[in-house]
């Protein structure tokens, strides 16, 4: 039994306000242990866990894998490139076989939406949802929410706009969700083509016009622009999109109070925020790599628990 | 999980008495404060270290710091406990290199805990000596651990509890032996 009700974590959808703050909660007594000249508790010592990588990813993936062993936990690294997948092996067969190693604990990364929710359905480990398509990126959202409610306090009513490809992110619907649960303001700012149909459903407001959204927010949350999207013909344009949704220092000057910016990185500089906005004092980018860590402790520890033991 | 209290073993005046005694205890064999630290364990190990301190503070006019250690994450029953607790704040503000650590908890039971809290301690920093300091011992021990400053020894069988109540979060200050009954 985990503190948390769910034995899984995959998506923030299932997660209530009490469970999300009991996260970031806990996520700020790992930051403690972080700053100490040990950086290492031995709390998962015995428990095993396997990071199950069908897509690239860096901060991510090092960050969970340091988050397994700031707890002492045993850290598997699996790769989809040179492995068993490439011979026709199903992912299910490839999870099961892992299991089969006495593993206690699957994060897991896959283009596929829904593909941490059939693994859930078919396995007895407890899994953690480190991105699947464009559907959730949960532990994201949790590490964004936690550097938000560090700048400020509380997220209850804060006012956070997420800028940039809503339609095809998996922090954004995260950040939306979890956002949403805990009594934020969202709104949404993008060309329309990459908004969503029907994401009015979350109560989020939707702004095409980013000097607009800049002047009613306290948050920016810039996203990505996937370059491959780009080929699709979703904008005219990189120089275009920059032009209208690029967050440059002459666009933030105008902002009535000072922003507070964040980014889930990959950073395409220049595209969908400029350099001099990315390393200046508005933006927390870097708090949120070290807050990355920490929630994953905490998602973790919460998750982790007691597991029946061998009589 | 039911109680029911057997007796009183200390109230308001001789909790105060049995704090004093503490604090003299601690300022003897330490010839002193010089180098002296409290480091409470969560929850009431705390409140009991500020007690302590406030004491000493009373007895010799010098302030002796304070830190708050959780033992969560240092347990030996994560996977085994029905639910893990809820980690709460480690803030030990004063580096513990050099320092001579007294170890402050309410009721002294298997050792377990106090184990755990060696071992956070460890990874805070290097104290030059860490001595234990508990309001109650109930005997019991599972590990080879024994304090050097008691409150009060009180023998206890498996199903019966001490509970230590203080005016920061009981608004009393009392030792009771309870008898635990399956409900």
């Amino acid at each position: 039994m985990s503190l948390l009700a769910h034995k899984h974590m995959l998506g923030l959808v299932d997660y209530s306000e009490q469970e999300i703050t009991m996260i970031l909660d806990t996520a700020m007594r790992m930051k403690d242990i972080l700053d100490r000249p040990v950086k290492k508790v031995p709390t998962l010592r015995g428990v095993t866990v396997v990071n199950l990588f069908f897509e690239a990813s860096t901060r991510t993936r090092i960050s969970f894998e340091l988050a397994e062993k700031r707890l002492s936990a045993d850290t598997l690294n699996f790769s989809a490139s040179g492995s068993s997948l490439s011979k026709g092996e199903t992912l299910l067969d490839t999870a099961l076989n892992i299991e089969a190693m006495k593993i206690d604990v699957v994060v897991m990364r896959h283009k596929s939406p829904g593909s941490p929710h059939f693994l859930a359905r078919h396995l007895d480990s407890v899994i953690v949802n480190a991105g699947d398509g464009t559907h959730e990126h949960p532990t994201q959202a949790l590490l964004d929410m936690l550097t938000l409610r560090e700048k400020f306090g509380t997220l209850k009513g804060l006012r956070v706009c997420l800028v940039g490809d809503i339609s095809h992110s998996r922090v954004a619907l995260s950040n939306i969700i979890g956002l949403k649960t805990m009594g934020a303001n969202v709104t949404l700012c993008a060309p329309a083509t990459l908004i969503p149909r029907d994401v009015q459903k979350f109560g989020v407001d939707i702004t095409h016009n980013l000097d607009e959204a800049i002047q009613n927010c306290d948050a920016l949350n810039i996203l990505r622009i996937q370059l491959e999207r780009q080929t699709a013909g979703l904008f005219p344009s990189l120089r275009e999109y920059q032009k209208y949704f690029g967050l440059t220092r002459e666009r933030l000057a105008k902002a009535s109070s000072p922003l507070t910016i964040l980014h889930p990185g990959p950073m395409n500089r220049g595209v969908e925020i400029t350099s001099d906005v990315a390393d200046s004092e508005h933006s927390v980018i870097l708090q949120q790599v070290t807050n990355g860590v920490a929630v994953r402790m905490a998602v973790l520890y919460l998750l982790a628990g007691a597991q029946p033991q061998p009589a | 999980m039911d109680y029911k209290v057997k007796s009183v073993l200390v109230d308001a005046a001789g909790f105060n008495r049995t704090i004093t005694r503490l604090a003299h205890e601690i300022i003897e064999r330490n010839r002193g404060t010089a180098d002296l630290a409290f480091v409470g364990m969560q929850t009431r190990g705390v409140y009991l270290a500020r007690r302590l301190a406030q004491k000493i503070a009373e007895i010799e006019q010098m302030n002796v710091p304070v830190g708050v250690l959780d033992t969560t994450m240092y347990r030996d029953d994560y996977r085994t406990a029905l639910k893990q607790p809820k980690v709460q704040a480690t803030e030990i503000p004063f580096d513990l290199y050099n320092m001579n650590v007294v170890l402050v908890d309410d009721v002294l039971y298997t050792g377990r805990t106090v184990r755990a809290a060696l071992d956070a301690l460890m990874d805070i920093g290097r104290p030059k000596r860490i001595q234990l300091a508990v309001l109650v011992d109930r005997g019991h021990r599972e590990l080879p651990i024994k304090p050097d400053f008691v409150g009060r020894n009180v023998p206890t069988s498996m199903n019966e509890e001490v509970r230590v109540l203080m005016s920061e979060v009981d608004d009393e200050d009392s030792i009771l032996l309870v008898e635990v009954t399956q409900s």
